[in-house]
């Protein structure tokens, strides 16, 4: 009898296990359905191509291009400056340092903690400084706030792919008289650029997609910033600040905001995944 | 000779530069916590800390600073989304990496990943469409009560859909590392997959399984936008979780802005970054500790 | 295209020492490596033979905690002195390692990372390093047409006859090859093997091989290494024919592995 007991035991919990699988799956369809149902039929190229019209809260016309372009601005601003950073930090915890000495190894793990503060702190310590030093609310100053964030994100993310580079590939660059910033930025880099590429992809979505840092520090206006001292929307800030008009237009274009959101971070994973994928297949050349 | 010179000058250089910058992005953790540090200092000069942290009332306008309805939401809405989030999370990924076929887990991992990519806001996007209603019409009437569906409940479900990625990923890290060993030696004697995995897997993973969760807390305590899209932003300690409430990165976010206008504001506002700041670093540095003695032990 | 022949090219170590995590890896080493000469080292898996190797042109700094001790003196210099330029020291030892590691980018340009590295911009003269190095090594027929393509679609065998062009190109005084043969088919060793007895006579060469057969084809001297420790060193005759020390007896005879 105690024999039976265990595969009904087995049973019921692979029938949970699935289920609960399922479950996750599911919540990830409804997130992209509810958006998709939502957003559609306020979609339009009005949407992407102009401003807004009569004020973000009230104005039921317009677009929000003004938060796209702030946002890609900030993305940009803020991938540039973490991969100044980033790409010589990860090469040097690989190739100039030991790879698993302590010393990485406690970059590391510092690293994987800075990832864990909350953007918010980022975002209120971040006016704080800026008061301080007289930064006014600016895309700069976003940019230098939201690139600050993004860099432990984009170190690690390299880092993960650098360490996979065998050790033989720098011990031949070495033994040819190479130093090692030769090796590292003529041989190294290449090699994992693919896995390169993937990190700064990720990084720029991180960047895109994050509002509690820009909150203060970036601001909110309906114009195209003119220039890096001007303030500027972001995608994140606008759906926010649309969503909780009490107009129902309004709140339409906040689901189709949403909506364009969506497509730009699927449209950056789905071009990671491709390039990944092909990495791994060259590599198993 | 002099061209050997310059590469070799040029290697010290782009060393040194590199070092500065690996110095300079480490020490930026120290420097957060200066920075709030100093800024708190205003207020904990003039308030008992055990006052700012513990007081229910909070009047800016009054100097009154007690952080205690911020902090006892947290604790709710991120106690409420794990108390969701964990079973199934274990479930799942017990199943991703003993049971499911190869083919699942190809197709089911980049989704996963395609989650962990999704912002914050288009979590609260999803919350207001689906979960604020669905709390509102079916569950508040469902237990005789009233709720505008802006809720803890409401918060603790965007935030559990949230933590899943996170979760998930570093459940199956932990698994592979832990039962490259294990599989052979415990079927050969006899037992059931499931046996093996209530026996050993899961015993011997259990530190990495209370790291799994330590981190997931750690970045279920700082999300600021989905949750604060949903949970309502009311200054009160809730009485049920249908009520609304106001978490401590929400009350940042939401008052940031006009904290100029009251003395003292602005650093109470900052000492609540701080708190939020060290109970993340609390939970985060664990969860890195142990992870790594299991990395480490496994090898 | 002059080779730079040296007959003073000559190895001598004294006391070396190798600390590896604590471990004492590599004990009181004593030996000079005749110039012009295929040195081989032999010896079990584990007894410290790719260490010793990896000493020559320091690629043992790249492993965490160690700490080697003693003299290494390449044509009476130490290399272990501080003040020793690293790159110089490897620019003189060619390296042909177990597994062939292209370069990521095309044959062509793995010949000339190293001359350009070093300062060669001449176009011709890079075009001609690439055609002599690649025939050096016998493979400039088999890819003469496909120059630009990456090198990583070659073949094993041929990326191994690659990477020893690639190492020639940078004109080294010593050739270190550590179990060049182990990952290669049967035709492939046979073509590397061929190569070094032609290269004997312009390189000082040290060779590490789990092959007997091979030491006895292709060397002149012989290093059994055991344990950390060199056991017996020698004429491939007095080595590998005719042996003191019974441990060299017993691996000689293949009773220890």
């Amino acid at each position: 009898m105690k024999f039976k007991a265990k595969f009904i035991e087995e049973r019921i919990f692979k029938i949970l296990m699935i289920t609960s699988t399922s479950i996750i799956l599911l919540s990830l369809g409804a997130i992209l359905g509810s958006i998709l149902y939502k957003g559609l039929p306020s979609l339009s190229w009005e949407m992407i191509s102009q401003t807004p019209k009569g004020g973000f809260y009230l104005g039921k016309s317009g677009g929000i291009l003004n938060a796209i372009l702030g946002s890609f601005y900030i993305a940009f601003g803020a991938t540039a400056i973490a991969l100044l950073v980033s790409l010589p930090v990860a090469l040097y915890i690989n190739i100039y340092r030991k790879k698993f000495s302590k010393y990485s190894n406690l970059v590391r793990l510092c690293l994987d903690v800075l990832w864990g503060v909350p953007s918010i702190v980022y975002g209120a310590l971040g006016f704080s400084v800026m008061l301080y030093i007289g930064l006014k609310t600016s895309l700069l100053a976003g940019i230098i706030i939201v690139g600050i964030l993004i860099i432990p994100v984009m170190i690690r993310a390299m880092d993960e792919v650098i360490k996979t580079i065998p050790k033989g590939l720098v011990e031949a660059s070495l033994a040819l008289g190479s130093t090692k910033t030769e090796t590292a930025f003529k041989i190294v880099v290449k090699q994992a650029l693919p896995g390169i590429i993937t990190a700064i992809l990720l990084s720029f979505g991180r960047a895109i997609g994050d509002a509690a840092s820009v909150m203060y520090t970036t601001g909110f206006t309906d114009n195209i910033p003119k220039s890096l001292l001007s303030q500027a929307a972001t995608l994140p800030l606008a759906i926010m600040n649309l969503v909780s008009s009490p107009i129902v237009e309004v709140q339409n274009k906040a689901y189709a905001s949403a909506l364009i959101l969506t497509f730009i971070i699927l449209f950056l994973s789905i071009i990671s995944r491709l390039l990944s994928i092909k990495y791994t297949k060259n590599k198993s050349h | 000779m002099s061209f050997l010179k310059y590469r070799l000058r040029m290697d010290k250089n782009v060393h040194l530069i590199m070092k500065i910058l690996t110095v300079f992005s480490i020490v930026t953790i120290l420097a957060i916590l200066l920075g709030l540090l100093y800024k708190a200092y205003p207020i904990l000069k003039t308030h008992s800390l055990t006052n700012l942290l513990l007081s229910k009332d909070w009047f800016p306008q009054k100097e009154l600073f007690g952080l205690f309805p911020f902090i006892s939401s947290t604790f709710q809405v991120t106690g409420l989304a794990m108390f969701i989030a964990v079973p199934f999370c274990l479930l799942a990924s017990i199943y991703l990496s003993e049971y499911a076929s190869k083919s699942i887990t190809r197709l089911v991992l980049p989704l996963i990943d395609i989650l962990a990519g999704i912002p914050s806001v288009i979590f609260g996007i999803w919350g207001i469409i689906l979960i604020v209603p669905f709390i509102r019409d079916y569950v508040a009437p469902f237990f005789g009560k009233v709720s505008s569906g802006y809720s803890i409940l409401t918060g603790g479900i965007v935030l559990a859909v949230m933590l899943i990625p996170v979760m998930v990923n570093i459940l199956l890290e932990v698994f592979n590392t832990v039962s490259r060993g294990y599989k052979e030696a415990s079927l050969a004697l006899g037992a059931t997959k499931w046996q093996c995995i209530k026996h050993v897997l899961l015993i011997k993973s259990a530190p990495g399984i209370i790291s799994a969760i330590a981190l997931s807390l750690s970045r279920a305590f700082g999300e600021t936008l989905a949750v604060l899209m949903v949970v309502g932003n009311v200054t009160k300690s809730p009485k049920s979780i249908l009520d609304p409430a106001q978490p401590l990165p929400a009350l940042i976010a939401n008052n940031y802005g006009e904290m100029m206008s009251v003395d003292l504001y602005d650093s109470a506002l900052l000492l609540a970054s701080l708190v939020l700041f060290i109970i993340v670093l609390f939970f985060n540095i664990i969860a890195r500790v142990i992870l790594r003695r299991l990395e480490k032990n496994n090898h | 295209m002059s080779l730079s022949i040296n007959n003073q090219s000559n190895i001598v170590v004294e006391n070396l020492n190798v600390f590896y995590n604590q471990r004492h890896a590599l004990k009181n080493i004593n030996i000079t490596i005749p110039s012009n000469k295929l040195t081989a080292i032999i010896g079990p898996s584990g007894c410290g033979k790719t260490t010793f190797l990896k000493c020559f042109n320091r690629l043992i700094e790249n492993n965490d905690n160690i700490n080697v001790t003693g003299n290494f003196l390449v044509n009476g210099q130490n290399i272990y002195q501080p003040n020793i330029e690293i790159t110089e020291i490897r620019k003189k030892m060619g390296l042909l390692s177990q597994r062939p590691y292209p370069l990521p980018m095309s044959i062509y340009d793995n010949i000339t990372y190293g001359p350009k590295i070093h300062g060669e911009k001449n176009k011709e003269k890079l075009d001609h390093i690439v055609e002599f190095y690649l025939k050096e090594a016998n493979l400039w027929e088999e890819v003469k047409d496909r120059l630009h393509s990456p090198a990583n679609n070659l073949s094993i065998g041929q990326q191994q006859r690659l990477c020893l062009a690639r190492g020639l190109a940078v004109e080294p005084e010593f050739i270190l090859g550590d179990e060049p043969t182990s990952a290669l088919d049967p035709i492939s060793s046979k073509h590397i093997e061929q190569k070094f007895l032609e290269l004997k006579n312009k390189y000082t060469i040290v060779l590490v091989t789990h092959s007997l057969r091979q030491a006895k084809k292709i060397a002149d001297y012989v290093i059994f290494m055991y344990l950390g420790e060199i056991i017996e060193h020698g004429s491939v005759e007095e080595v590998l024919l005719n042996p003191k020390n019974q441990l060299t007896k017993d691996y000689v005879n293949g009773e220890i592995n």
